[in-house]
């Protein structure tokens, strides 16, 4: 390890409502690679978005080859030599592997671009570093593994000093693993500073020199990997005071029937045979660290993506479910993790949004029923105690919380007996998450039977009356409420299957 | 490694993808017509269709961009009577020379492309609103400025009709399509411009992951909007071209020229100059040959949108094995 080449120091930033990152530390040296690690939303990205200029700093300094910096933008970062590569792809599918490591800066020949140049120095590039690819390959035809090296390769042939690799190995095989880390070793030779962000701890203890740490936005503490355990991070990373008392013990009488089975879902490589049942009146908490396929397999079940095999059982009795149609004819409702995009029409009306899943029923003839309609909306709003003035009120102009509930409502409306909860209090205040707490216990005491998913450890503790833990798109176990802790749930969560 | 992983394309695919099918479905075209009637079959047959061709190749030319950065502009097909009727204006009513008529034409379209460009790129409108939005605008425009009268461009013969021997030339007894040497010519410059600048190479990357662009530190903005004035400049030219053709323009015709040209680029692939040229030659081939089997203009527009949704099918058949819509 060199010497210190970045250090953020006392980095401070508040977005409306959430404290994103409160005064954090962190430094990285010239040939180290060196772990950001935290639970999801513990403020790891958004301190590499400060870094390289997409978020401004609220206070703070950012010193950088001995000077203080402040980056208005990527291209700033990037003409300073810090890259950052994404975790979600930003290639560009229609150009070659060439064209898209060189473009903004592609060689010129007078007003031509010199596409046979750039072939050429992105062949001697992937010499360089053992990459197999063909530099004139269109990039949508390569896998995905392919591609990331390929946004490897992009941010080394920038001279980088700096390199951000955020959660590099979400996409790669095994094999390109073993290729990435070569190429991580070699840049460290090179005396490249290397900032790895993973939630895999097989893959920190391999190829990191230090972790760093962060928990709720708060810099936690610094490690040289060698010398701690697992365990010793795990700690770190959610040894937060739970303010809310997690159930002491399910709900859920021990007879209760099965109302769903699901045996053997396969579903592309988030969801890998799949297995559960959820009975009835239950909160079943899906727990897993982002990308772990918790609502994949969600999605596969709703019928909202296709699956490849694997079989669904309500009360007993198997079901084809191909489509959203087919699930929501056999009970089941999806309130999704993204209520804008899927769940609600934000431009029509709560009474409106209330019988959109159930429209057949509220038909006088060839015309809604708009009395009705707005009867039925209103019976929804008083038992919910939805915030709104009027069952007329635009759903766009209701607070998180309640749009919320007028989802709930959509699928009660329904008269859904299986409801599954994508992320049911992201984007809502506090307040307001308890109300959805309060009414998703009082939806099961009722008998309604429900998936919970959730990225919020104190959410799956206090509301779950059984957990189950995904992670890599397999489940990795199954835990009663009273053997489930954060640090059971982590240690299932970030379980290592690629053995 | 390395070229080994190219085998799994189809011979098709090596040679240029949809183009070649397009090529020999223009080939296949023409040999049926010719076969089933005499008629077809004659040196004026052909002048007549390329006659029709010019403005209409043009316009795909140009409207190529748009649609490959994802858009698309439905204002050439009025903006094309516009703009030749602001130019015939000038020249019939004002004593303007003729050169003056028609770089004032393509002026006019490029200003309207760069109109465009501003709604679609800096303001963010969608681009079929923007783009339909100055498709009335052009329309009405055009009208007022000749005051509700159709204008003549000077005819063969007289005074500043030197323009139309630009596209038909007579050597000894023998009229001479001029006109296609100059598509052609611009087919050519415009492949250029779309394969090897940045202009081109941005518009690809625009259509294709925007976001990765701006990531990139590209003006995309700038790029957008070039898109949209490459558009406006070929809507000018085709209105020279039509005025030249056709000499007649009437204010408030010119609705649905656009969907020939957009339907000829699709019909190409959308994602090449070449290919539009030839999706073009699909459709002026249909539209004057079906006469000639004694199918009227109804039944031209029926089989013109069939040809249309299939090459749309293949397009999507295309991508679909080459796993891009998955992704989507």
């Amino acid at each position: 390890m060199g010497e210190v080449i970045l250090t953020m120091k006392d980095i401070d930033k508040t977005f409306p409502g959430v404290h994103a990152l409160d005064h954090v530390n962190f430094e990285v040296r010239k040939g180290e690679v060196h772990a950001l690690m935290g639970e999801n939303g513990a403020g790891k990205s958004t301190l590499m978005k400060v870094l390289t200029g997409i978020y401004a700093k609220d206070s703070g300094t950012i010193t950088y080859e001995g000077k203080e910096v402040s980056f208005h933008n990527t291209r700033e970062a990037q003409d300073a030599g810090i890259v950052i590569v994404h975790q979600e792809l930003n290639m560009v599918g229609h150009l070659t592997v060439a064209q898209n490591i060189y473009i903004g800066r592609e060689f010129r020949k007078g007003i031509r671009i010199d596409d046979k140049k750039m072939n050429e120095e992105a062949a001697k590039l992937f010499d360089r570093l053992r990459i197999h690819i063909d530099p004139t390959e269109t990039m949508s035809s390569l896998t995905v593994g392919k591609q990331q090296m390929c946004e490897i390769a992009k941010a080394i042939s920038r001279d980088a000093k700096v390199i951000i690799f955020d959660e590099p190995s979400a996409a790669l095989t095994e094999a390109e693993i073993e290729e990435l880390f070569k190429i991580i070793r070699d840049l460290r030779e090179q005396q490249v500073g290397i900032v790895y962000i993973s939630h895999r701890m097989d893959e920190i203890k391999v190829i990191t020199d230090r972790v760093t740490v962060m928990r709720d936005g708060a810099y936690v503490g610094t490690l040289i990997t060698k010398d701690c355990s697992k365990e010793d991070i795990i700690n770190m990373m959610v040894g937060r005071v739970i303010y809310e008392d997690p159930k002491a013990c399910s709900a859920v009488p021990p007879d209760a029937p099965v109302v769903l089975r699901v045996e053997h879902l396969n579903a592309g490589r988030m969801v890998q045979n799949v297995s559960f049942e959820l009975h009835k009146g239950e909160i079943l908490g899906f727990s897993g660290l982002m990308g772990a396929g918790r609502t994949e397999t969600a999605r596969a079940i709703f019928g909202a993506d296709p699956k490849e095999s694997g079989d669904i059982y309500i009360n007993g009795k198997k079901v084809e479910i191909n489509s959203p149609q087919d699930a929501v004819r056999n009970g089941i409702g999806y309130l999704s993790e993204d209520r804008k995009q899927f769940g609600i029409v934000v431009q029509k009306t709560v009474a409106e949004n209330s019988t959109l899943a159930n429209l057949g029923n509220f038909m006088r003839g060839l015309f809604i029923n708009k009395r009705k309609e707005a009867q039925v909306a209103q019976q929804y709003v008083d038992s919910l105690a939805t915030k709104t003035p009027s069952v007329e009120q635009l759903v766009v102009n209701l607070s998180g919380g309640n749009q919320q509930k007028v989802v709930i409502a959509k699928w009660l409306v329904k008269d859904c007996e299986i409801l599954i909860f994508d992320e049911p209090t992201r984007g809502i205040d506090v307040g307001a998450k308890n109300e959805i707490y309060k009414l998703m216990n009082r939806l099961a005491a009722e008998g309604k039977s429900i998936i919970m998913i959730s990225s919020e450890m104190t959410e799956i503790l206090r509301m779950s009356d059984r957990v189950l833990v995904m992670c890599e798109g397999k489940k990795t176990g199954e835990l009663d409420i009273q053997e489930a802790t954060q640090e059971t749930i982590m240690t299932l969560a970030t379980r290592e299957i690629s053995i | 490694m390395g070229k080994s992983d190219m085998p799994n394309k189809s011979i098709v695919e090596r040679l240029g993808g949809q183009k070649v099918i397009v090529l020999l479905v223009v080939m296949v075209l023409f040999a049926f017509f010719c076969i089933a009637s005499p008629n077809f079959r004659q040196y004026s047959t052909v002048l007549s269709i390329l006659d029709y061709s010019y403005y209409i190749a043009l316009m795909a030319i140009g409207v190529t961009f748009p649609l490959i950065t994802g858009g698309v502009d439905l204002s050439i097909g009025t903006g094309l009577i516009c703009y030749s009727l602001v130019g015939g204006y000038l020249v019939v009513h004002k004593g303007c020379p003729t050169i003056v008529g028609i770089l004032v034409a393509v002026a006019f379209g490029v200003a309207i492309g760069l109109l465009n460009g501003a709604l679609v790129a800096l303001m963010n409108l969608p681009p079929f609103m923007a783009t339909l939005c100055t498709c009335m605008i052009t329309r009405g425009l055009g009208a007022l400025i000749v005051n509700r009268l159709g204008i003549s461009w000077p005819t063969s013969g007289t005074e500043g009709s030197w323009f139309r021997d630009i596209f038909k030339t007579t050597i000894g007894d023998i009229k001479v399509p001029l006109g296609f040497l100059w598509v052609v010519l611009l087919v050519a410059l415009m492949a250029f411009v779309l394969n090897h600048t940045p202009i081109g190479r941005y518009a690809i990357a625009i259509g294709s992951n925007k976001e990765a662009v701006a990531l990139s530190g590209i003006n995309v903005r700038f790029y957008h909007t070039m898109a949209y004035v490459i558009s406006g400049l070929f809507a000018g030219l085709a209105a020279v071209a039509y005025s030249a053709v056709f000499s007649t323009v009437q204010p408030g015709t010119g609705a649905g020229f656009e969907l020939e040209a957009i339907g000829g680029a699709i019909i190409g692939g959308a994602g090449s100059v070449e290919g539009s040229l030839l999706g073009v030659f699909v459709i002026c081939l249909l539209k004057t040959g079906l006469p000639y089997v004694g199918l009227q203009a109804n039944w031209q527009q029926i089989i013109t949108g069939l040809v249309l949704i299939g090459a749309v099918l293949v397009d999507i058949l295309k991508k679909k094995r080459s796993g891009e819509l998955r992704a989507a």
